[in-house]
């Protein structure tokens, strides 16, 4: 290390030949946004753990009560709609790394539709229907199910409101080639939420069934 | 223990000595100089003496968990013990029901099955053994055995309330003759005896919160007061006797503030009827 | 030089005035606050615990009445943890961190001016609740189900699991921004081997923070939503568990107490080198022990709950974990006590406290590695035993260096010295009322009694070291207002500090004192460990031909790589700001209607806030673009 760092120091870097735009690993933005979500991951990584501990201390019969494992069909379905806008999202990302500000905003109205989907099943099909069979007080079960979906749909709340923010500016003509933190950060944010939902949609969907 | 960490205090005062008085000899000079001892005795001291010494006193720890765990296995009597606001109801196989006071044979592994109707609790006699919590939805169980015979006095060690202070208990150890005298007295219902007091504890509201085994009187919520005056203490703290038992009784919120009995509707001439009452439930 | 110092202080001064007052960005006057409202908040937790010092001088007194007294030791455990130790911490990391890595400011200067707001807040939300008698009553450690509705329905654990909600931003967002800070904005030539150990504490107490304190928010998030809206977590009726909450609660509590011990070693390996004239010796075993210890932390949590009845195989298992996070302290102990012994030693106010330090945080030590061992713990838990033990490594392993760093950083930050005799008395007194204060509860736990009684019989032997602890207790007070007093007085009649009054190793001694809006004229490059000691050209700002980074073109501070610190970008920095500010006052009002039950002023405070962070990202100039 000595003789690497013995060079480096000999190494002029002119301040003036330094850029002032960067993204990536060399921003500050984007590693608070890296520690963000390993935080943001460990608040999910204990509602999981906290999900699986009172499942293992109540005995045998999971859900407990009359509560009917859930069903598989439309949570399938809006994994599809979530998980498939993780893919115009890069494709936003890719397009403002080349400069091309339409690629950007096209990717970013798709993923924005695809999350508004996946929430209007959340809140306008599946949480009516459960609702009608259980609700958060009618035991630990209902509270764990509608806290962690509740906590993730936050989350894709967030995340769409970020999108929002970065369709805005990009109609104002903030980004381009060099300058696109932003939109980093907001593809960072929007694929740790998609990431989430396949352990939440594990957790809360498949493992009764095991 | 003490004296491994006394030995490791003792070294690490007597450097902290050896460097003000080498201080307090030289000039105030920076030195660069690298040392040769500097890390390994760090190395020594600062990894390989504490792992050695941690690791034995490890192993020793489980030795003595394992002998714990195992002494408790011989246990042929069980008693249930459970943890209310802020007292606790004991209760025996041969249906004996008593408050705050546990009584078991002299030299005999006795095991205590512990939980509580409300909060937390944590059953803790210091000279009989380690504590054990008391936790709703959970079955915790310690055992305890008293080579001589006495009284030992114990707490409540977790946090539990206004009167998590005054929860005592204490464990009674006799010999097996007087225990078995004891455990059967307690276990007969009271002996009816028509008294005024007996009527006003019935028709007030005492017979709502507490049961005296043979009469109306059944209520759960507050101890049971079949043999209350066997007992050597009332409510845990207080010594047993008619005076203190009337002040309990009369006013219960200034002696244990916060407990749940309320304070008494009745005349002082009732309370008194009443003290009287329960002064004949031995 | 003199032309460029000229320039940044047309860039980076902050006009006076309201906007500066609710808008300042600078670490060093929010490092500043820390500070103040910390040790403000010190002497609230003070006075709690003379309080219950006097209430258990004597069996059997009644000064204040159970409720009272369960007010007293919980809200004293939440100041001292929540409202003194970890700002006071993050006040001089906040201060120092930056210069000593030689950067302009923290990497998101807005973000730290957000978390001394959040801070100041959740503070005053916390203690609002006293001003209505509600203050929480269940410990710090909150068990359930006595803080759930039915056993404690007032408002005192609504404030609870709300206040610390609140604060728990706060720190967030200040431990991100410290590592941050610490990984890219280092002075080109601050390789990860020669990165300040302070820094490094300051590091490994922002990793913790990072992945503890989630499990402290879901677990208030959870008694929220139970004691307000029915959900069933921690209730066995309904298959909820109360150990649950347990769990959650050590598995961000144990590592809280390295949160706040860690920076605390960290400051004391910035004092020892500098008093004893010598260079650290066991630089990389420090590093290692701060980092290993931080690991280590998140496997013990258990040992706080030997008692609640789990299975032997766990208990061996964290026991084991237990004894393990002994070594990493004990190899710092020895690394220092090695630095001491070879260097000579300046016998000062600082060094006094240092020494005391070492002291007391071994006993504690030894202590703790009782407690390690499962029958020894089960018989002490919950004992006064432990008070004396955690106060030990508490008040010995932080505060003990706190008040090093108040004399030995002061006059870095007030530009004046201390009073070396008004700190000898306050060093005299504090370590001897504290030790009378706590060494007698040691003897009251093995005698047996517990923790967090409000009064106890008499006739049991525990009147007469019950008495002494109370005594101690009133010194160790006297002793806090003589540190106060030399402070507040050094601040008129110290003598002036210069730069470098100690000659000191880290860079910041290599500029003013109080140092100014920029830090430094030049952005150094450094070569050695010891920069100061090693670099004379350092002392009047390095010349750009030598290295120095100049910066003085707008307002900007260097991003540097995470291992080799070499220099990657300019990046522009912003100004001072309200938006911070209105976010605060938001965030205050909708945590207000949640604890109320207003849920139409909260859902309003919810979208304002909103509006806040809108505002506060709104493009204005440079800053906004990256």
């Amino acid at each position: 290390m000595s003789d690497t760092t013995a060079t480096l120091e000999n190494l002029r870097f002119p301040e003036q030949e330094l850029p002032e735009h960067v993204a990536g690993t060399r921003a500050f933005g984007w590693w608070g946004m890296v520690w963000l979500i390993a935080t943001e991951a460990t608040l999910f990584a204990a509602l999981i753990a906290s999900y699986f501990y009172l499942r293992f201390q109540y005995g045998t019969v999971w859900p407990p009560g009359d509560i009917a494992i859930p069903t598989l069909q439309l949570p399938i379905v809006m994994s599809v709609i979530l998980l498939s806008s993780s893919i115009p999202v890069h494709f936003a990302e890719s397009a403002i790394k080349k400069g091309k500000v339409g690629g950007l905003k096209l990717g970013l109205a798709i993923g924005f539709i695809l999350g508004v989907a996946f929430l209007a099943i959340t809140f306008g099909i599946e949480w009516p229907e459960k609702l009608g069979e259980f609700t958060p007080r009618t035991n630990v079960y209902g509270s764990l199910f509608y806290t962690i979906l509740g906590f993730h749909a936050a989350h894709v709340i967030v995340g769409l409101a970020m999108n929002l923010w970065a369709q805005v500016r990009a109609w104002k003509g903030a980004f381009d080639r060099d300058r696109h933190l932003t939109i980093q950060n907001f593809t960072m944010y929007w694929h740790f939420v998609d990431v989430v939902w396949v352990f939440v949609f594990s957790t809360i969907y498949l493992s009764p069934h095991l | 223990m003490l004296w491994i960490s006394t030995g490791v205090f003792v070294v690490v005062v007597a450097m902290l000595v050896r460097a003000v008085l080498r201080g307090r000899r030289t000039n105030d000079d920076l030195d660069k100089r690298t040392i040769g001892w500097g890390e390994p005795f760090i190395a020594i001291a600062g990894v390989l003496v504490p792992v050695l010494i941690l690791g034995g006193v490890y192993l020793f720890s489980l030795g003595q968990m394992n002998a714990l765990s195992t002494v408790g296995a011989e246990a042929k009597m069980k008693i249930d013990v459970i943890g209310h606001d802020w007292w606790w109801e004991v209760r025996y196989p041969n249906g004996a029901i008593t408050a705050n006071e546990i009584h078991i044979p002299v030299g005999e592994v006795v095991r205590l099955n512990l939980t509580t109707a409300d909060v937390i609790h944590s059953f803790w006699v210091p000279e009989l053994q380690v504590k054990q919590d008391q936790i709703p939805g959970h079955d915790n169980s310690l055992w305890i055995s008293a080579d001589e015979p006495g009284r030992y006095r114990g707490q409540c060690a977790e946090f539990c309330g206004l009167q998590h202070a005054n929860m005592v208990v204490t464990v009674v150890a006799e010999d097996r003759d007087a225990y078995d005298t004891w455990v059967a007295a307690e276990a007969r219902p009271a002996s009816t005896v028509a008294s005024d007091g007996a009527d006003i504890f019935m028709s007030s509201s005492c017979a709502g919160c507490h049961a005296i085994r043979g009469t109306e009187a059944t209520g759960q919520l507050g101890p049971d007061l079949t043999h209350v005056a066997s007992r050597t203490t009332i409510a845990g703290v207080l010594d047993n006797t008619p005076t203190n038992l009337a002040r309990f009784v009369a006013d219960p919120q200034t002696v244990k503030p916060g407990v749940t009995m309320p304070p008494t509707e009745l005349s002082p001439e009732e309370v008194d009827a009443v003290v009287q009452y329960l002064e004949s439930l031995r | 030089m003199a032309t460029i110092a000229q320039r940044l202080d047309a860039i980076w001064g902050e006009k006076p005035g309201l906007l500066s007052f609710i808008g300042t960005v600078d670490h060093k006057r929010i490092g500043m606050r820390y500070f103040y409202t910390g040790m403000l908040f010190f002497v609230f937790g003070g006075i709690e615990a003379l309080i219950m010092r006097t209430q258990l001088a004597e069996a059997r007194l009644h000064l204040v009445d159970p409720e009272t007294y369960n007010q007293l030791f919980s809200m004293h455990g939440i100041t001292m943890m929540f409202l003194f130790a970890m700002p006071v911490l993050s006040g001089f990391g906040n201060y120092f961190v930056p210069l000593m890595i030689g950067a302009r400011d923290m990497a998101f200067p807005r973000l730290n001016a957000f978390g001394y707001w959040v801070f100041l807040a959740g503070g005053l939300f916390m203690y609002s609740a006293f001003l209505v008698g509600h203050a929480p009553d269940d410990g710090w450690f909150n068990y359930l189900p006595l803080g759930d509705s039915t056993f404690s329905p007032g408002l005192n654990i609504d404030y609870y699991a709300l206040g610390l909600i609140f604060l728990g931003i706060s720190t967030t967002g200040g431990a991100i921004n410290f590592i941050v800070t610490i990984f890219k904005g280092r002075a080109p030539g601050m390789t990860l081997n020669r990165i300040p150990i302070f820094v490094w504490g300051e590091l490994a107490m922002a990793f913790q923070i990072v992945f503890a304190l989630p499990m402290l928010t879901l677990a208030c998030v959870m008694l929220v939503l139970q004691r307000k809206f029915g959900f069933h977590f921690f209730d066995a009726a309904a298959g909820g568990d109360p150990l649950l909450w347990q769990h959650l609660f050590w598995i961000f509590g144990h590592p809280e107490v390295y949160i706040v011990v860690l920076p605390a070693f960290g400051i004391a390996s910035a004092i020892i080198p500098t008093h004893s004239r010598r260079p650290m010796i066991g630089y990389t075993f420090i590093v290692l022990a701060e980092l290993g210890t931080a690991l280590i932390g998140f496997g013990v949590w258990v040992h706080h709950m030997f008692a609640t009845g789990l299975p032997q195989m766990t208990m061996a298992f964290i026991s084991a974990a237990s004894f393990m996070v002994a070594i990493p302290s004990g190899v710092q102990v020895f690394a220092w006590l090695a630095t001491m012994v070879a260097g000579k030693i300046r016998l000062n106010t600082p060094m006094l406290y240092i020494i005391g330090f070492i002291t007391t945080f071994v006993i504690g030590g030894v202590t703790g590695v009782m407690f390690s061992s499962i029958p020894f713990d089960q018989q002490t838990h919950d004992s006064m035993f432990v008070v004396a033990h955690l106060h030990y490594v508490l008040f010995g392993g932080a505060v003990f260096p706190m008040l090093a760093a108040i004399h030995h950083w002061g006059p870095k930050m007030t530009g004046r010295m201390l009073s070396e005799r008004l700190g000898k008395i306050s060093f005299w007194l504090v370590f001897v009322g504290f030790n009378l204060n706590m060494f007698p509860l040691h003897i009251l736990g093995i005698l047996g009694q517990p923790r967090r009684t409000y009064t106890y019989e008499r006739g049991l032997g525990w009147d007469i070291h019950n008495l002494i602890s109370t005594v101690g207790a009133f010194m160790l007070g006297v002793g806090v207002l003589v540190v106060i007093w030399n402070w507040y007085r050094s601040k008129s009649r110290g003598a002036e500090a210069g730069p470098d009054p100690w000659g000191g190793e880290t860079l910041e001694w290599a500029t003013s004192s109080p140092p100014p809006h920029y830090n430094f004229v030049t952005v150094p490059t450094v070569r050695s460990k010891e920069p100061v000691w090693d670099q004379p050209d350092l002392r009047d700002g390095q010349a750009p031909e030598d290295g120095g980074y100049a910066l003085d073109s707008g307002h900007t501070t260097l991003s540097t790589s995470l291992l080799d610190a070499q220099p990657q970008a300019v990046v522009h920095m912003p100004h001072e700001t309200p938006w911070p500010f209105y976010l605060t006052v938001c965030l205050s009002v909708l945590f207000f209607g949640l604890l109320v039950d207003a849920y139409a002023v909260a859902a309003a405070a919810a979208i304002a806030s909103a509006a806040s962070i809108m505002g506060w990202f709104w493009p204005r100039g440079e800053t906004q673009e990256t």
